[in-house]
């Protein structure tokens, strides 16, 4: 661990401020979404807890406004701010998951197709050109018309689309990889190919993937808040921070902004955040930059 | 090499082709006779058959695009050779899957070019070394002893045990050499396929790695088969050469007398053209134009003749077969039936 | 030699580029001077690592960060190079300097024909017309040995092979009839039978042009066959120099001795090659003294105290050691 403080990484991480605002937006969220639900009073979805008295109190320092709501309250009188906490933990979660199994079965994928070529390689690749060209917010429709709205739906909806860009990078770098001599090396040692895989084509494909991992939960959490906006995503009983901005879109022209723009400020730090840090990374993985 | 022993390398007739062309769309061709499926092939390797017996060193010259490594590859069965046969002690391997090749791999391991990319960069050194040695010991007891035996490994090719824990960005392109040399020794074979072992490393950096390569051979009698474009290299550590040109070869024999008497015009030429820092030698000078063809589509008869100074008819129409000038030494080339043709 | 010492052509006087990386400073030319007079060839010989490229960067001002010039003079018909301006190095390249790569792909461009990449250095540095330019273009084509040129100006770079590649781009160096031409391991990447083409064409083309011609490599054999005088960097510092026989046939520094007998030489087998033990020192960390010590037969006390300058040695050769050998020394 020491060694890392003293790395060229954390070196140019402390000298680039892009990299340690993005950083500290990515953690204040974590922190947010795993502590935060702790250190608000209200639960907004527990309907014992909400008094209809309380609807439509505007944030705190606006006349009106009271402490116990900073940011006020909706038309059912719950608190906007732990609607954003509780909220930010369902879009985050619905990013983070997606964007693993999108990661995982991405990267399996992609290394069959790289290391074995032929067939095998040209109908996971052709697979991969189809998805590209259905938007994820279509298949979402699809799935939600046939089988109904829900989390799962929106994670199947979003890594369907979203294994193909890591099943593009594995693929290639894999392809490179297996003409190294180390590969060849491990042949001629007498690997069987699940080892060589394993053991020589993975640790040497996963670098680029950080990047794209990083900045794909920005994408996701975006794609997700469309996807509750338009009516397919997340169910009403598990609103995300998308399902909030619509939820207060119907009376945002009543002059009761704060219902819908504060989870959008919301979204758009986070996804911000994630950016800045992405495009740290990027520049200090990439080599050809260096 | 005596004659009744069985050669520890004997390949006959090996031939590697390559077909190219991507997927089926790329290959499609539509023509006033209907549709046809193109499949260009690389001709890598077209027939080439030599001896190696223990503790021997054969070296393979030639320019880049010769097959040399496309021959070392297919031998070590990093690919599967189109034709030929390949005899590990006796055993043909040319045609064996992936299970019976694996105690095969304990007799025959091989060093490569790079000594960047041959090392896995994520691999620890002792990872490294120990990787083929762990593929042959299945048994528990076994296995306790081959971290010693690593160490004993590195030792022997001049790294110390405290090596043994660090990765490969931490050495020298020498030293990093030495790793794959161990890694090639450790399951203690007799004979190693050396793919350009030194054409990467510095020139004093490249003596003594070929110094460790010859002590290695005195050590434990191994055989190499020693890939190089280097003919004063070749010169330095083998004792029999073969020469390469678009897949053939065209001249094969002992050092002295190749090196004394070379017959083919290429191997003449190449002789002639390697820079050297002492005076030049009163020999003919051959010298080349043009390039190597291509390898898709090889030249009628002689594959040479599109570059030889001394080609006529006869070159075109019938390809020249290896034959024997004496001393061991053969030769595919039709000079050698119209010797007063040789103007040089 | 005298020639030069007159009025040398180039002069490099006491340069000094270095490198300021995360891990430290890269010391990669450090105090190296050299002459070069009307159309000599020097050899610049070194191993990987020795500085050798970063010279010939550093004379066309090539050098990107984090890399500096820090110190130093480079003369061009008395001119100073470090101070003059980019505008000033821009006009230079090309017209009075010209450089031929390890890699003729790095110094071609893919989507430009070679005709128009050879056209656009005569219009950058000469006032021909067109058709002027074209007829100059055809004619260094074929002087490189290119045949049907007028037909091959139209090609791509990519339609040529590798030796012809490298013929185009010495074609493209030599256009301008630049006085100085920087060769960076021009046949490194070639085979030895197009090699030998390459370096007699250069040979040919530089006596011919009355050019000079710094010639940067690792392979003293290349260099043996090519070169006037010869100047040998270790760890970025200049340890021995003179006219090529002398430095060859006897050197007096053990690096160039270490160099040249582990060269293993085709027309003469020893069993056993002479080998330099160890390996190039970290640059970033240098010992004390002399570079060269920890891997010397003759290191004693004194070189791990105090750094050999460069002193005239027998013949033409000035060597930078305490304990130099003379003709005929072994080890």
């Amino acid at each position: 661990m020491a060694s890392f403080f003293a790395s060229e990484f954390f070196h140019n991480y402390k000298r680039s401020s892009s990299a340690i605002i993005g950083s500290a937006l990515m953690i204040s969220f974590a922190f947010a979404v795993l502590v935060g639900p702790f250190l608000v009073a209200q639960n907004p979805y527990d309907i014992a807890s909400l008094n209809l008295m309380d609807s439509y109190k505007p944030p705190m320092w606006l006349p009106g406004g009271e402490a116990q709501f900073p940011l006020g309250t909706d038309g059912q009188g719950r608190d906007v701010w732990a609607s954003i906490l509780y909220g930010a933990r369902i879009s985050l979660f619905i990013g983070v998951v997606a964007m693993v199994a999108s990661c995982f079965i991405g990267t399996v994928l992609g290394l069959i197709a790289g290391f074995y070529g032929g067939i095998v390689d040209s109908v996971i690749m052709r697979i991969a050109d189809i998805q590209l060209s259905f938007p994820s917010i279509l298949i979402a429709l699809f799935l939600m018309s046939a089988v109904g709205t829900g989390v799962d739906k929106v994670l199947i909806a979003l890594t369907a689309v979203g294994w193909v860009v890591y099943a593009r990078t594995v693929r290639g770098s894999t392809l490179s990889e297996i003409e190294k001599e180390y590969v060849q090396a491990a042949r001629v040692a007498g690997l069987p190919n699940h080892k060589i895989i394993r053991k020589h084509v993975l640790p040497n494909v996963l670098t680029p993937l950080i990047v794209i991992a990083t900045i794909q939960v920005g994408t996701f959490v975006l794609i997700e808040a469309s996807l509750s906006f338009l009516g397919v995503g997340v169910p009403i009983t598990q609103p995300s921070l998308g399902l909030l901005i619509k939820n207060g879109f119907d009376v945002l022209f009543s002059g009761l902004w704060w219902t819908s723009v504060f989870p959008g400020v919301a979204i758009m730090m986070l996804v911000f955040g994630i950016n800045l840090f992405g495009d740290f990374l990027r520049d200090e993985l990439n080599p050809r930059l260096k | 090499m005596t004659t009744g022993e069985t050669p520890i390398l004997e390949v006959r007739d090996l031939e590697m082709h390559f077909p190219i062309g991507g997927g089926i769309l790329d290959r499609l061709r539509v023509g006033v006779r209907g549709i046809s499926l193109d499949n260009p092939v690389v001709h890598a390797v077209n027939g080439v058959s030599f001896k190696i017996a223990r503790g021997e060193i054969m070296a393979l010259v030639g320019e880049s695009g010769c097959g040399k490594s496309t021959v070392a590859k297919t031998i070590a069965r990093i690919y599967q050779p189109t034709g030929g046969e390949i005899h590990v002690e006796g055993q043909d391997i040319a045609g064996m899957g992936f299970s019976d090749l694996l105690p095969v791999r304990a007799r025959m391991q091989m060093i490569f070019q790079d000594p960047y990319a041959s090392l896995n960069p994520r691999q620890r050194v002792r990872d490294i070394v120990a990787e083929p040695l762990l593929e042959q010991t299945k048994d528990a007891q076994a296995r306790k002893e081959v971290p010693r035996r690593i160490e004993e490994l590195l030792a022997r090719v001049g790294l110390n045990a405290e090596h043994a824990g660090r990765y490969p960005h931490q050495f020298s392109g020498g030293q990093r050499q030495r790793i794959g040399i161990a890694r090639a020794l450790s399951v203690t074979p007799g004979l190693i396929i050396a793919d350009e072992p030194v054409s990467a490393l510095d020139v004093s950096i490249q003596a003594q790695i070929l110094n460790l390569m010859s002590d290695l051979r005195d050590e434990f009698g191994l055989a190499y088969l020693f890939i190089s474009h280097d003919l004063s290299v070749v010169n330095h550590i083998a004792d029999q050469i073969g020469v390469m040109y678009l897949g053939f070869l065209v001249e094969h024999g002992p050092r002295d007398a190749l090196f004394s008497k070379p017959r083919h015009p290429y191997t003449r030429a190449l002789l002639s053209a390697a820079p050297s820092i002492k005076e030049k030698r009163d020999t003919e000078e051959i010298v080349l134009s043009g390039e190597v063809p291509s390898a898709l589509e090889l030249p009628s008869g002689c594959c040479f003749r599109t570059r030889c100074p001394f080609a006529w008819d006869r070159c075109a129409t019938e390809r020249p077969q290896l034959q024997d000038v004496g001393e061991g030494q053969t030769v595919a080339c039709h000079l050698i039936d119209a010797p007063e043709r040789d103007t040089a | 030699m005298t020639k030069a010492d007159d009025h040398p052509l180039l002069s490099v006087r006491n340069l000094r580029t270095y490198f300021h990386t995360f891990s430290g400073t890269v010391k990669a030319v450090d105090g190296v001077s050299f002459d070069i007079g009307q159309g000599e060839v020097m050899g610049l010989v070194g191993e990987s690592g020795g500085g050798k490229s970063v010279v010939g960067f550093s004379i066309l001002g090539l050098i990107d960060s984090p890399g500096r010039i820090e110190d130093g003079e480079i003369l061009l018909n008395g001119k100073d190079l470090v101070t003059a301006g980019e505008a000033a190095l821009r006009d230079i390249r090309g017209r009075n300097v010209s450089m031929v790569f390890q890699d003729p792909m790095t110094s071609l461009n893919p989507l430009h024909t070679v005709g128009r990449q050879m056209d656009e250095v005569l219009r950058l540095h000469t006032d021909l017309d067109a058709r002027a330019r074209h007829v100059a273009c055809i004619e260094m084509l074929e002087s490189v040995g290119i045949s049907r040129a007028s037909e091959r100006l139209k090609s791509y770079p990519h339609q040529f092979s590798g030796g012809m590649r490298q013929r185009v781009v010495i074609a493209i160096a030599l256009l301008a009839r630049p006085g100085l031409i920087i060769a960076d391991e021009p046949t490194t990447a070639l085979d030895v039978t197009i090699q030998s083409q390459i370096l007699k064409l250069m040979r040919q083309q530089i006596a011919e042009k009355g050019a000079s011609m710094i010639l940067i490599t690792h392979d003293l054999a290349v260099v043996s066959e090519m070169a006037d005088h010869i100047t040998v960097l270790y760890c970025g510092k200049v340890v021995e120099r003179g006219l090529t026989r002398d430095l060859i046939s006897a050197p007096s520094h053990p690096y160039t001795r270490g160099l040249i007998a582990s060269i293993p030489d085709a027309t003469d087998r020893q069993d056993r090659l002479s080998q330099i033990p160890g390996s190039v020192p970290d640059i970033r960390n240098l010992p004390m003294g002399c570079n060269f010590r920890e891997r010397c037969p003759r290191a004693q006390a004194l070189c791990a105290q105090q750094e050999p300058e460069l002193m005239p040695q027998h013949g033409s050769l000035r060597a930078a050691c305490h304990f130099p050998l003379a003709p005929g020394d072994t080890a």
